[in-house]
Formats: structure tokens, sequence, C-alpha cells
């Protein structure tokens, strides 16, 4: 179970190393797609931080970055966003997104 | 899970299920209401070899048939996304979702080029998907561009969520089952319009502020449906095999291209079917 952020603890977990960021809701049929996919790639990347972000909670967080279409993956190193998809990207692809934020 | 995922039950769609079936692999063919397929409304088809003087409807219906009684197994939706899980794909209609080992698309000619600003703004407002997308358009107002024949309830259901809609459409008369509440403007130039997102749509000439654009067509385009997929001159790019640019991943009838004929469907569903079957055996 990935951890789910807040207003509270998100710029803090977002400011040190490479954090990949889902922006989901429960009701999105993309997003249950991505789920498992991002639950394996945290497995499999754990010097890389995966944590998600419901837009119904946290609705200042999804206007704050502009979420007009969910599933959207905020790529993030070192507190600095560097990269931004929509959609439902497949493993093969986000798996390459994170290889870059790492570098 | 299914071995082969089929999107599109035309004659290019049918033909692989039922090679898919005959190599006993486990085949869901996903597909909108055949009524709305340009087949369905052909009154006559003179070129289809064995079957003279048969309507549209009637091959349709032949084949549909046939492929179930073959136990492929036929879901009415429309898949509007797709992706690649790693050892096979998962795909979203509705709120629905399906896993497949193989994906056959077969979807036929999207008929439309993209409107002006719906690439550019796709994820910054401009959306193909009501139920993904409607709720954070709550209290915002979005307008729906309806070229399908559902797009009145998809509206609908933007409306209930909370959402001020807009709906256009080409016909001049407003769609009977749109509710009352949604304002009809009927237009034939659309533009999306923005800066980093949109703002407004421009229904012949007359912008109208909105925060999101709905798009809904019968057929979602492949790069939609699945981005890593590459295209040749509008079309699904493929090899002799029906190959597409992704693993694991076929293409069959009118979205690989010319001549756009249910004889040249058929026979690239069959190929198709056999590739994604000889596919799954080295997998």
């Amino acid at each position: 179970m990935l951890k789910h952020l807040t207003t509270t603890d998100f710029d803090q977990t977002i400011a040190n190393g490479a954090v990949l960021v889902d922006f989901f809701a429960d009701w999105c049929g993309p997003c249950r797609m991505v789920a498992p996919i991002l639950e394996k790639l945290a497995t499999e990347n754990s010097d890389v931080t995966i944590c998600k972000v419901n837009v119904d909670d946290e609705p200042e967080l999804a206007r704050r970055y502009g979420i007009m279409s969910i599933p959207t993956m905020l790529f993030f190193k070192d507190g600095q966003m560097v990269d931004k998809s929509v959609g439902a990207l497949g493993k093969p692809a986000i798996q390459s997104k994170i290889d870059a934020i790492r570098q | 899970m299914y071995d082969i995922a089929i999107l599109g039950g035309g004659p290019a769609g049918l033909s692989a299920a039922m090679t898919a079936r005959a190599r006993g692999k486990s085949t869901a063919v996903i597909s909108n209401d055949p009524a709305q397929s340009p087949l369905w409304k052909a009154d006559k088809v003179d070129n289809y070899p064995g079957v003279p003087n048969a309507s549209g409807k009637d091959l349709l219906e032949l084949m549909t048939k046939q492929a179930k009684e073959v136990g492929a197994e036929l879901i009415q939706g429309r898949v509007t996304s797709m992706m690649d899980t790693g050892d096979g794909f998962m795909l979203n209609a509705g709120t629905e979702i399906y896993e497949a080992s193989a994906v056959i698309i077969a979807t036929g000619v999207v008929g439309a080029k993209p409107l002006p600003g719906e690439t550019e703004y796709l994820g910054k407002g401009v959306s193909y998907c009501a139920t993904c997308d409607g709720m954070l358009y709550k209290s915002k107002k979005a307008a729906v561009v309806g070229r399908s024949a559902d797009a009145p309830e998809e509206a609908n259901a933007l409306k209930e969520m909370g959402v001020d809609v807009l709906y256009t459409g080409i016909s001049k008369k407003r769609p009977q089952s749109l509710s009352e509440e949604i304002p009809y403007i009927s237009a034939k130039k659309i533009e999306v319009v923005g800066d980093s997102t949109v703002t407004a749509i421009s229904l012949d000439g007359e912008p109208h502020e909105t925060s999101g654009v709905f798009i809904l067509r019968e057929t979602v385009a492949p790069t939609a449906l699945f981005p890593d997929i590459a295209m040749k001159g509008g079309y699904i790019k493929v090899d002799k095999a029906m190959k597409t640019s992704a693993k694991g991943v076929y293409a069959a009838g009118d979205c690989i291209g010319k001549p756009l004929q249910i004889a040249k469907a058929v026979g690239e569903g069959l190929i198709a079917a056999l590739s994604a079957v000889d596919y799954l055996s080295k997998k």
C-alpha cells in the first residue's frame, strides 16, 4: 500500500531525492489500472519514493499542480518538478521516467 | 484475464475473434453498439464473396452470431485507455477494467481529424472520458463536443456530478436524450482555446468560457488509446503480420489503412489473430 500524501506532509516528502507522485481518485478507471503497477514499481525501485494523492481528499494539492485529468504523475528531484505525465502510462514507460529522475 | 482482447466488433475484429477461438484462446471483443458502425448503415454490400445482396446490417449480424457461437465473449463498451503492465495489458472501458495478454486493435476509422487545439490541450482541459475526469470539473464549466450516440447521456452524467455543462453538436436540433437543463449549441467549426490550460471553446467563431472540453467520439484515436503506438499517414503502422510498434499489440481492418473494405478487414483480422496466438505461444 503506497503512502497517501496530504497538504501537511507533501512538501516535506518531495524535498529530497527522486519522488513520483500519482494523483488519482477511487472512481477513475485508468487510475485503478495504474495502481498495481505503481505498487510493483515501488518494490522494484526501493531508492525512489512513490506515493499518491487522492484528488477528492486533497483538492488544494490538485489545484496547486493544475491536475485536470487523472491519473497524472509528477516526478520530483530534490523538490523540483522535472516531469509530468497525464494518463495511464504503461510500466516500461513509467520505469524509464523513474530512471531519468534517478540520475 | 483473457488471452486476447479485441477492440472493435466489425469484420476485422470478429474475424480475428473466430480465428483466436479456433486456436483455443479465450477471447473478448469489446465494441460499441453495432448499430453505430458505418457498416450497419450500408444498405447494400455488393463485393463480399458468398453473400450477395446482403445489407451491412445483415453481414454484421451474421458475423457477430458466428463469433459468439464459437465462444468469443462480446462486451459492449468503448475502451478509452489501454496500458502495458509489463506482462500484459489493462483496458479501461467506462468504469470497467479488462485484462488480456495480447491485444488486437480493430476499431475502424476515426473519421475525424483532431479539432484545432485538441491535441495541444489533451490532459490540460481536453478529455475523452467523462467518467474519468468529470469530478475534476465539479462546480466548473465544461463543454461536451457530442460526436457519439451516447454523448448526451455522458453530458447528463456530468451535469449530475455538478458540472456546469454546455453541449455542442452538429445537428440543428438538440438531441432528445439531452437533459433540458443543459444548453445546446449547434456548431460546425470548433476550436479549443487556452493559454497553459483550456480557457474557452470557440463555436463557429464565438468563444464560450470553459475550463474543460470533453470530446466524445464513437471511436477513440489509436494514439489517444495507447500513446506508444506508431502511426503512418493517419493509420496504425503494421508489418505484414499485422504487428504494431508495440509488443503484443496487433491491428487489423480500416484502422490500418485503405481500401476500407470488408474482404480486406476479414483477411487482416485472421492474420492478426494468428500472429497474436504465435506471440502468446512464445511468451
